[in-house]
């Protein structure tokens, strides 16, 4: 229990220091960098190398890189529908996180676990 | 164009949206560890690149942007999404140097010190976002 409640602090801690760094960079296309800052790999890899050791992290962290690639497949969609179709931030955002979850998804059962 | 520090934009953002930050950030790497613990690193390692700042960041743009105008006396504007926008366009840059983080943490975790790893790959994602978004802004001032 312990242990959950330190991971769930840590990781608090990372994202709210990265989004706050984020908030204070200008201009806003650099700080938008921060919104895909490595947050919470950073505050998990640490804690799962202790826990499960290197191979398990290593092995995370090459999953990692399709999560990475389907972020980067949903900023881009979402930098469409806010600049051209010139929808809600909330909307586009909150509701891209599934087309996030679907590319992640379609990445691991059709590469990753092969 | 010049890249600097505005600290005042810390005090625009109000506690309660610092607190939704860090609860959102501390549910997902927990649900990260879970993840991983019951179906595998295979299966888990794809929530270490969930999008835990992004969606909070592009909204409070949006918002702060609309409050800025409105105190101009503008009601109704388009900037806070425009300004949205931009912030995702460089977040897609950032989720390039994400996955370059995640090969080298992938590549060199097996055979490096952890603590060497997690700086070297987090100096490969800053370099690696930076070098796109300046290449960008190279191409278009010429």
């Amino acid at each position: 229990m312990l242990q959950y409640l330190f991971r769930f602090v840590v990781g608090g801690l990372i994202v709210s220091a990265f989004a706050a760094l984020g908030g204070t960079v200008k201009p806003k296309s650099f700080a938008g960098l921060f919104g895909a800052a490595p947050s919470v790999a950073l505050a998990t890899l640490g804690l799962t190398i202790q826990a499960s050791g290197k191979q398990f992290a290593s092995t995370e962290a090459r999953s990692m890189i399709a999560g990475a690639l389907a972020f980067c497949f949903y900023a881009c969609v979402s930098h469409y529908l806010l600049a051209k179709r010139r929808l809600s931030a909330a909307a586009v955002s909150i509701g891209g996180l599934g087309l996030w979850l679907i590319a992640a998804l379609g990445a691991w059962l059709l590469v990753l676990k092969q | 164009m010049r890249v600097y520090f505005d600290v005042s934009a810390l005090r625009r953002t109000k506690w309660g949206e610092y607190a939704v930050r860090f609860l959102f950030g501390g549910a997902i790497t927990l649900i990260a560890g879970i993840l991983a613990k019951q179906y595998g690193p295979v299966f888990g390692g794809l929530f270490l690149a969930f999008p835990a700042i992004f969606p909070s960041s592009v909204t409070l743009i949006e918002k702060h942007e609309r409050e800025k105008k409105q105190n101009a006396g503008i009601p109704r504007t388009i900037r806070g999404r425009l300004a949205a926008a931009l912030d995702a366009r460089g977040t897609a840059m950032g989720g390039i140097g994400l996955a370059c983080f995640g090969l080298v943490v992938w590549k060199l975790l097996p055979v490096w010190k952890p603590a060497p790893v997690l700086f070297v790959a987090l100096v490969v994602w800053f370099a690696v976002s930076f070098l796109i978004w300046r290449a960008r802004k190279f191409h278009l001032m010429r």
